[in-house]
This record gives structure tokens, C-alpha cells and sequence, in this order.
């Protein structure tokens, strides 16, 4: 099977997009992305939208048909891709499918949502909506699975509060280098901890912000990639996996299944292990995450990925192994549908040597996009082409 | 009321019940959870609640112990007083918060259940 190639990718600026709608936002990163990698509308072949509710947010659907009229890349066949928070890394499954089974030479993915001309209340009840019934008439938000977890895993593990904390701070200070983050300011651990209380133990700083946004990736065969161009990046492995509906039923709150296999199947279709991943981006929409991701996927031992963080291990300039070296969710913001689609433009950039500040020495690099509370994982592994 | 949960063919229990059990085991009974008392797992205050949820909104995961097999459920705590170990009892709640105050359609589920309380 022939590899898949990333020629192109492009992120709109992140934050709070007055009067622009979901369908500017995926035409704005659409025309950036054809002209990144150079490939004229006409060629694309098949076209994805990762976006989780259009509908509900502002009341507009068909968003993927809309956007080939508005890049005029009729007559590619489009498909938008829903899957709540991991829809953009669900996107980049489709699309690497569509290349690689053969079907499209030539697909263009644009992930993207627009989310905060609702009140923070409306937005956390869309989320929230994705939840069994019997979990949705108690008022459990994500956040509020964020609090229950996070407690659990403080007392078991008998690791202290400011380690999450240090997520935070270490995700802000990188997002400081990122000019399309939506926040670009450092936040130290002192002001995280005396933030006010959102989902106890966990605080405002330990939580995204609601965003507007989106980003883009182009995909092609690796022998179509070279008639475009002699730099790119291949996705080498890449898999998907779920966990349980209800979040209480699962055996060890502390263990998002979804991670562990999607993780244990891309690392199987690269050839590659945890030690050989130079860069990282986890979905840190809630700062409890970044250590059960980094669990699940093998990067530390299982209660113990507060320690590294302690140690600096995750630092962008000094660590062994920089996590959320664009800022991540937290700082850099999570328009749902689009965020999937970031964290892969960042590895992209990365890989590429165009991170501009924000760069560190890499070859590999892995993203992590999580929906629901661990309900549904992508994992990806990308590599500079050799 | 009832706070029923579902017994499989293998004997395992979960709450709420699904179509098919761990293994793809069949249904074989429901059980009805507010006979029993449970201990806390986890909690949380939430502050931060969605149109027609309390504010604010103390949650817990907490583990019943039915017969030797263990099932865990979530639900409202009637007080933020709680510690993790704590032992609850099951209290019925005709209204865990406002149908149609928030996204979901209204007729689509049931909003009474069961808040818990320390024994």
C-alpha cells in the first residue's frame, strides 16, 4: 500500500470570530490550505468537513457541500465527519482512508467550529448532549467528568494538585509563540491555583476555552505528493478506538481505553514505539487529560505521568519528549470539529522545520485527539519524508 | 420508583443496562439499586451547570455492592459534604433538572431519579 502523504495544511486564527460563520471559517483555512500546497480546487478529489454540530450551534448544515461550492471544487464528492471532540482526528482517518484505499489522489480536509456567540452554559449543554440519558438528566457536564477524574486520580496516586497545574502553565508559556492561538499570554501555577473553581479540584485554568476556528490538511498519494513537491510528511500510522458510552462503567477511571488501543494501533502501523516520538500534541481540553493520554499511550507508566511533568520532561525547549508544543487546547483554543485538524497541522509544522519559534528537533511526531470523555480516540503518527 | 439496574446472562451488572453485557451477554433481570447503599468513588462541585441544572451541582460516581458484583452509577449528591469512601443512600428526585431548559428534547427521556445522600 502506498504511503499517504500531508503537501499542505493552514489554521485560521483561533479565538472569538465575530460575524464569521462556520462556512467562512472552513473557506478561509479551504483557500489557505489549496495554496499551501499548491493544488488547484479542481483537483481535489474528495473533500471533508470535520465539524460536531453546525446544526445546533447556529443552525446551518450540509456545511461540506457549501464549502465546495465556496472553493469551487465541484465536482468532489464531500462528507462531513461528527465525532463530538475528535471529529477533526476522525477527519484525518477518513481522509488518509480515502487516499489510501485508492479512491481519491487528491483530498482536501477542513476542520472547523464556531461556537462562541453562545453563552459558555449553551455551549457546555451541546457538549454535554452527547451523553447517555442517565448521565445527561444528573447535569454532568465534560468538565464536570474532568473534576470527577481528576480527584480520583490526585488521591490514588498521591500526586499533588499543582502538577495539573503545571500542565496549564507549560501549555500558556508555549502558546505565548503561537500567533493563531486564542490566548498568547504565560499563566504561572499560582494564579492557575487561585482561579476560581469550575469542577472541584479543578479550576478555571485547568479548562479550554470555548472557539471559534478552523484548519486544514491536504492528502494525496506519496507519488502524487512528489510531483508537487520534494518536502512533505507521511502519515505512517493511524488508528481509531471507543471506549464505553457511559463513563462511570469503565473499569479504571483513571484508563481511557479509546487511548490505549487507537495508540497501540498506530504505533503497530508505523513500526514505531513511544521512545521514538520527538513531539507530541494531546487533547488538553481539560489539563487531567494530558497525564492520561500520556499514560495510555506509553509515554509514562500508568499514575505516573505527573512526575514527568514535575521533572520538566514535557518542557518545548529543555524536555525529552515537548507535549503541546503549539499551546495546546488550552491556550491555543478548541473549535471542536477543527481542533483534531490543529494538533496535525502543528506535528505538520513541526516536522517541516516552519514551527518558527515554537520549533524543536523533530522526526516523528504523534497527535492524540480525544471525543467525548475518552469515548472515541484518534491517534496519528506523522513523519518528515525521507 | 425504582433505580433499576440490568443483570446479565454472566452475571454481571451495570447501570444504566444496555442491549448486551460485557461478552455480548443477554439481559437476564433488572435490579433495583435504591435498595441498596453504595460508596463514594468520586465527587465533584460543579459551578459552571448548563440551562436548568442546579448551580451548584455536587456529583459523584459512587460503587453498590450487589451480592458480591459491583456495579458503579453516577448521580447528584444532596450535599457537597461528602469525602471520598463515604457511604450513600439512594433518595428519589422527581426533577433532576429542567426538561427543555437545555438542548435535549424534553419527551425524549425521563428527568426524575435518584440524588445521594450520606448515611
Amino acid at each position: 500500500m502506498e504511503r499517504v502523504a500531508i503537501i499542505g495544511a493552514s489554521m485560521t486564527q483561533f479565538g472569538q470570530r465575530e460575524g464569521e460563520w462556520i462556512t467562512d471559517l472552513l473557506a478561509e483555512a479551504g483557500i489557505e490550505c489549496l495554496g499551501d500546497a499548491g493544488v488547484d480546487a479542481d483537483d481535489v478529489e474528495h473533500l471533508y468537513v470535520s465539524n460536531m454540530a453546525s446544526g445546533e450551534f447556529e443552525g446551518q448544515t450540509g456545511v461540506p457541500n457549501a464549502l465546495a461550492h465556496d472553493l469551487d471544487a465541484m465536482p468532489a464528492y464531500t462528507q462531513r465527519i461528527d465525532q463530538t471532540s475528535s471529529s477533526g482526528g476522525a477527519g484525518i482517518y477518513a481522509a488518509w482512508q480515502s487516499v489510501a484505499s485508492g479512491a481519491s489522489d487528491m483530498t482536501l480536509l477542513v476542520g472547523g467550529e464556531k461556537m462562541t456567540h453562545k453563552t459558555t452554559g449553551e455551549a457546555t449543554d451541546v457538549i454535554a448532549s452527547l451523553t447517555h440519558r442517565a448521565e445527561y438528566k444528573t447535569g454532568v457536564t465534560l468538565p464536570s467528568f474532568a473534576g470527577l477524574t481528576a480527584r480520583h486520580y490526585l488521591e490514588r496516586f498521591d500526586a499533588p494538585r499543582e502538577s495539573l497545574a503545571k500542565v496549564a502553565s507549560k501549555n500558556h508559556k508555549n502558546g505565548v509563540d503561537n500567533p493563531k492561538a486564542q490566548f498568547q499570554k504565560e499563566v504561572d501555577v499560582e494564579t492557575i491555583l487561585e482561579s476560581p473553581i469550575i469542577a472541584d479540584p479543578l479550576r478555571l485554568y485547568d479548562f479550554c476555552p470555548i472557539t471559534d476556528g478552523s484548519a486544514a490538511l491536504m492528502l494525496c498519494p506519496e507519488s502524487v505528493a512528489k510531483e508537487y513537491t520534494d518536502e512533505y510528511v507521511v502519515i505512517s500510522g493511524i488508528d481509531g478506538a471507543t471506549d464505553t458510552h457511559v463513563v462511570h462503567e469503565r473499569e479504571d477511571p483513571t484508563i481511557m481505553g479509546g487511548v490505549v488501543e487507537s495508540g497501540k494501533g498506530a504505533y503497530e502501523m508505523s513500526d514505531l514505539g513511544p521512545d521514538d516520538i520527538d513531539v507530541a500534541e494531546l487533547h488538553d481540553m481539560f489539563t487531567i487529560l494530558e497525564f492520561l493520554q500520556m499514560e495510555g499511550l506509553g509515554f509514562a507508566e500508568h499514575g505516573e505521568a505527573w512526575k514527568l511533568v514535575e521533572e520538566g520532561y514535557t518542557e518545548r525547549d529543555t524536555g525529552e519528549l515537548p507535549i503541546n508544543t503549539s499551546g495546546g487546547l488550552k491556550s491555543k483554543g478548541h473549535p471542536l470539529g477543527a481542533s483534531g485538524v490543529a494538533q496535525a497541522v502543528e506535528i505538520y509544522e513541526q516536522l517541516m522545520g516552519e514551527a518558527g519559534p515554537r520549533q524543536v528537533e523533530a522526526e516523528t511526531g504523534l497527535c492524540c485527539n480525544v471525543g467525548g470523555f475518552g469515548n472515541c480516540v484518534i491517534t496519528t503518527i506523522m513523519e518528515a519524508a525521507q | 420508583m425504582t433505580m433499576d439496574a440490568t443483570r446479565y446472562e454472566d452475571g454481571s451488572i451495570s447501570y444504566p443496562g444496555h442491549p448486551r453485557g460485557p461478552g455480548g451477554a443477554n439481559p437476564a433481570e433488572t435490579i433495583d439499586l435504591s435498595e441498596y447503599t453504595a460508596e463514594v468513588i468520586t465527587w465533584t462541585t460543579s459551578t459552571a451547570t448548563p440551562p436548568g441544572v442546579r448551580e451548584p451541582n455536587h456529583l459523584a460516581i459512587v460503587e453498590f455492592d450487589v451480592d458480591g458484583e459491583s456495579v458503579r452509577a453516577i448521580g447528584q449528591l444532596t450535599t457537597g459534604d461528602v469525602e471520598t469512601g463515604d457511604e450513600v443512600k439512594p433518595v428519589h428526585v422527581d426533577e433532576l433538572r429542567e426538561p427543555g431548559a437545555g438542548i435535549r428534547e424534553p419527551e425524549s427521556q425521563d428527568w426524575d431519579g435518584y440524588r445521594f445522600e450520606p448515611v
